[in-house]
């Protein structure tokens, strides 16, 4: 406490409690998050150039990369159109089970991902209730990198609803009469106006759903059939190497990925920050 | 004036609405994207799961190893998330209640969690306290494990579920202010029984909220559990990562037996999410408009 | 282009309310026009109304004799100014107020070099030039509804309509914006209806006021003619200030505690009514025939004027009178009051 108050860095405040709150955040947020991710970069920098470079551009690793980048950009793209629809159903729209709906977008951040993953494989298995189904059209979902997208779109799912149905309840009705009084057509009002105005909600649930793709693990592996090459997602290759005790080789991986968090973090700052400039909310 | 009438139009219809045809076709759509990424997926958890039948179901619950993982589930629960109540409340007070440097990058560090993979942060625990770990040799020479045990379970899921409660609770007590605290220490009260008496009793619904959250999480984390507990049967498994067990060994009826009882725990937490939703609604509502 | 607008026995009910009962309006080519009223009077849904944006249960809208119900909304030409602008805030002010021509259809659609320059006009016509890069959120409250203005005024309206066009600004703005929105009505000559609960507003503004209360029009008429001959008790407490009296009326006079206090009153009234009469329209005078003795109880600077309040006996409240000339009387002295207009209902 008299360390706090004797310096500039804070405020005063007639309020107790600051240090003790301050330092027990402070510590666990040291023991449990800064200092375990400090030692994996330690650990894969002390691997040296030379090998981080040659873990990193092992064909391997980069097949697990293009896997799990470009899997979760698509399942992102993917929640983002039917994230929107989604939104605009729920607030703009009555009909019968609209509450349930509502309530039932949040499963995937509840069920288990474990479980998510087990009951994907069944569905979109060749036998299962889909995959049979696809698999008369011709096309294989479970136990290829589509199984991983599917598995993908599941876990991203609430994050573009969830972010855009907030500003979509709160846009006035004035502006849409106002659009329409200037003699814009309906089509003209959602694509000009409305959803400019909520683009910046868009995207910030677009980076969290991707953000969450690219570092899912435990939906995808059932699915995914696990292919090296094919259908082998980086966390994935993670687990492998250190299986197999390569834990600087795991290491190297492992800080690729947390390197994409903090940029994704990044991005997501920027586009806040955006919002609120352009448009004083978000 | 002219007397031809013409057919009323709907101007509610004209400025806010597109044709019935539209909004059908649209929801339609949603509905048909829902329903097979949302609710096929629950279905099949439970159709799985009683396709042998209530005795199948039953036996594979009562399996010892399904057993020791359902309790250890609970054992990790009931330590990670009381842990993270007490430090999300801790970050929230000092982030909502004081002005200080740094205080936008303390509460990216919060949400930190949420953008890692869980892997990355197993694997991180692996590094630090693994055979081959900064603190390996040390842990091994004075007999104690973290790794492949569960006090290395229990880390994890604190470190996968560190952001939930913080995050319930910083905005609901930004959005209160320091009003009620600062009038109770006025009135004499001390700063304990203000914390107990005032700011709790405020935003009881949004922590309890984040706790909702929290327990589900912490009593589903695969990831992150997979990589740190080593998977030993009847010693280091949870539920999920029996899941996974059974799986792979092709008993898919035991493994769906043991996600319902995750999914259950799924809807019972929706279903209480959206209670809490209303309540918290009308409680936010209820402190702002005072 | 400039119409008429005609109203016929609008109605309107809300879930628990009537919002229009039997609203009949007519507003000529040109006119400018206040709709005038407490909040809940009706007066913004009789503009949503003339709008479109609210559908009458019963009652048309005639633009000249064109049945509004038989345009579209966007065939109607109507700048609509709204009370919170409604602006789009992702666009900046000249995307704003570019917005009505580019979303014409096709064939009708100016060029981009016309477009320009009609933004570039009506930025100069609402004193706006320069800004026309800043987003809504750049601006301040007086220019964001300047914008709005602009924007309405770019499809060549045929009416303009605007709720609570000074709502939201400060005093020394809205003040401003009063005498310049004046100014460009005279020189555009739109028929223009505006809604506004600030009677000073719509007395300065407008050629025709309306007032309304509880979904029905109590008067209509000139400034002067509203404030001057009040149809009703409403519009007489409503607009400006005056003191009622409960008085009995007959023989053409006004009795107060049996005492007569005015006169000239038409003969077909008799028995008890209400007297209302103005702080201006009461001097102090000598003791005579048709006076209202009190003792001054108060007295007060009311900007130019000085307010006296006046307890008489008999009446709970006291008499305020305004007080013109620079002799006043003392506190406590005892004064004799004549009433050179009051309006009796």
């Amino acid at each position: 406490m008299s360390l706090a108050a004797s310096t500039r860095w804070r405020q005063p405040s007639i309020l107790p409690g600051f240090g003790l709150a301050f330092g027990t955040t402070l510590t666990a947020l040291c023991l449990i998050v800064l200092i375990p991710l400090t030692a994996l970069m330690l650990r894969a920098a002390g691997a040296g150039w030379a090998d981080i470079v040659a873990i990193a551009s092992s064909p391997r690793t980069l097949a697990a990369l293009r896997l799990s980048f470009g899997a979760a950009l698509i399942a992102a793209l993917v929640n983002t159109v039917f994230g929107l629809l989604i939104a605009w159903i729920l607030v703009r729209y009555e009909f019968p089970g609209r509450r349930l709906i509502d309530a039932a977008v949040d499963l995937p951040f509840a069920l288990p991902t474990a479980v998510a993953g087990i009951s994907l494989s069944a569905i979109y298995a060749p036998n299962g209730w889909v995959g049979s189904f696809a698999n008369q059209l011709g096309f294989q979902i479970a136990y290829t990198p589509l199984g991983v997208m599917v598995a993908l779109i599941f876990i991203g799912l609430p994050f573009v609803v969830r972010s855009v149905q907030p500003v979509l309840a709160e846009s006035e009705r004035s502006i849409e009469e106002a659009a329409a009084l200037l003699g814009a057509s309906r089509l003209r009002t959602v694509f000009r106006v409305i959803l400019p105005a909520v683009a910046p909600a868009v995207l910030t649930g677009f980076v969290l759903a991707f953000a969450r793709a690219v570092g899912e693990y435990g939906s995808v592996i059932f699915i995914a059939g696990n292919i090296p090459m094919v259908s082998e997602i980086a966390p994935l290759l993670i687990v492998i190497k250190l299986e197999q005790f390569d834990y600087a080789g795991a290491a190297v991986i492992g800080m690729m990925m947390l390197i994409v968090s903090f940029v994704m973090i990044l991005v997501l700052n920027l586009v806040q920050a955006w919002g609120r400039e352009r448009l004083g909310h978000v | 004036m002219s007397d031809i009438t013409f057919a009323p139009r709907a101007p509610d219809q004209e400025i806010s609405g597109e044709s019935l045809l539209t909004r059908l076709v649209l929801i339609a759509c949603a509905l048909v994207f829902l329903g097979l990424f949302l609710f096929l997926p629950l279905i099949s958890v439970f159709a799985e799961a009683f396709k042998r039948g209530w005795e199948a179901y039953l036996a594979a619950l009562a399996d010892p190893d399904a057993a020791s993982a359902i309790w250890l589930t609970l054992y990790v629960a009931a330590i990670a998330v009381p842990f993270n109540i007490i430090v999300g409340v801790a970050a929230a007070w000092a982030v909502a209640k004081f002005e200080f440097k740094g205080k936008s990058l303390l509460v990216s560090l919060i949400d930190l969690p949420f953008s890692v993979s869980p892997v990355v942060a197993g694997l991180s625990y692996m590094l630090l306290f693994g055979a081959q770990g900064y603190f390996g040799p040390w842990l091994k020479a004075h007999d104690l494990a973290i790794v492949f045990a569960v006090p290395g379970i229990v880390i994890a899921t604190i470190f996968v579920t560190f952001p939930f409660v913080a995050r319930e609770l910083i905005p609901h007590m930004q959005a209160l202010g320091t009003d009620d605290e600062e009038a109770a220490l006025t009135l004499g009260a001390s700063a304990w029984r203000t914390f107990f008496t005032i700011t709790l009793p405020n935003v009881k619904w949004s922590l309890l909220y984040g706790v909702l959250l929290c327990n589900a999480r912490a009593m589903g984390e695969f990831g992150a559990v997979a990589v740190v507990s080593g998977k030993i049967r009847g010693v280091t498994t949870t539920i999920p990562t029996q899941i996974e067990i059974l799986y792979n060994e092709y008993n898919g009826a035991a493994a769906f037996a043991l996600a319902s009882l995750l999914a259950a725990l799924a809807l019972v937490t929706l279903v209480l999410k959206t209670f809490l939703e209303w309540r918290y609604a009308d409680a936010i509502a209820a402190s702002t408009h005072r | 282009m400039s119409v008429s607008i005609t109203i016929e026995h609008a109605h309107k009910q809300f879930s628990t309310y009537p919002a229009l009962r039997d609203v009949s309006l007519r507003v000529k080519q040109q006119e400018l026009v206040a709709l005038l009223g407490p909040s809940g009077s009706g007066k913004t849904t009789l503009l949503r109304a003339i709008a479109g944006l609210e559908e009458l249960d019963q009652g048309r809208v005639f633009f000249d004799t064109t049945d509004m119900r038989s345009l579209s909304l966007r065939d109607r030409r109507i700048g609509f100014v709204f009370q919170s602008y409604a602006l789009f805030k992702h666009m900046t002010v000249f995307e704003n107020i570019a917005f009505g021509l580019r979303a014409r259809p096709r064939h009708d659609r100016p060029g981009s070099a016309e477009i320009r320059k009609r933004v570039g006009d009506l930025l100069d016509l609402v004193q706006l030039a320069g800004l026309e890069k800043r987003f809504p959120t750049q601006l301040s409250g007086g220019q964001r509804q300047r914008v709005a203005l602009a924007r309405a005024l770019a499809i060549e309206p045929s009416v303009l309509l605007l709720d609570e066009p000074f709502g939201a600004l400060d005093a020394k703005v809205r003040k401003d914006l009063r005498g310049w929105l004046r100014e460009l009505h005279e020189r555009t000559g739109q028929t223009t209806v505006f809604v506004t609960h600030d009677q000073e507003e719509a007395l300065e503004l407008a050629d025709k006021v309306a007032i309304l209360n509880q979904g029905v029009i109590e008067q209509i008429g000139s400034p002067d003619a509203v404030y001057d001959m009040p149809e009703n008790a409403f519009v007489c407490e409503f607009l400006g200030e005056a003191n009622k009296l409960p008085v009995h009326v007959a023989g053409g006079q006004a009795f107060f505690d049996d005492a007569p206090i005015f006169g000239g009153i038409g003969l077909n009234r008799s028995g008890p009514a209400s007297l209302y009469v103005r702080p201006q329209h009461i001097k102090l005078a000598d003791n005579g025939p048709l006076s209202l003795p009190g003792i001054v109880e108060r007295i007060r600077r009311n900007g130019a004027v000085r307010r006296l309040e006046v307890a008489v006996r008999g009446y709970a409240k006291r008499v305020e009178l305004d007080l013109a000339s620079s002799v006043a009387p003392a506190i406590g002295e005892r004064v004799s009051m004549k009433f050179t207009s009051a309006h009796i209902f």
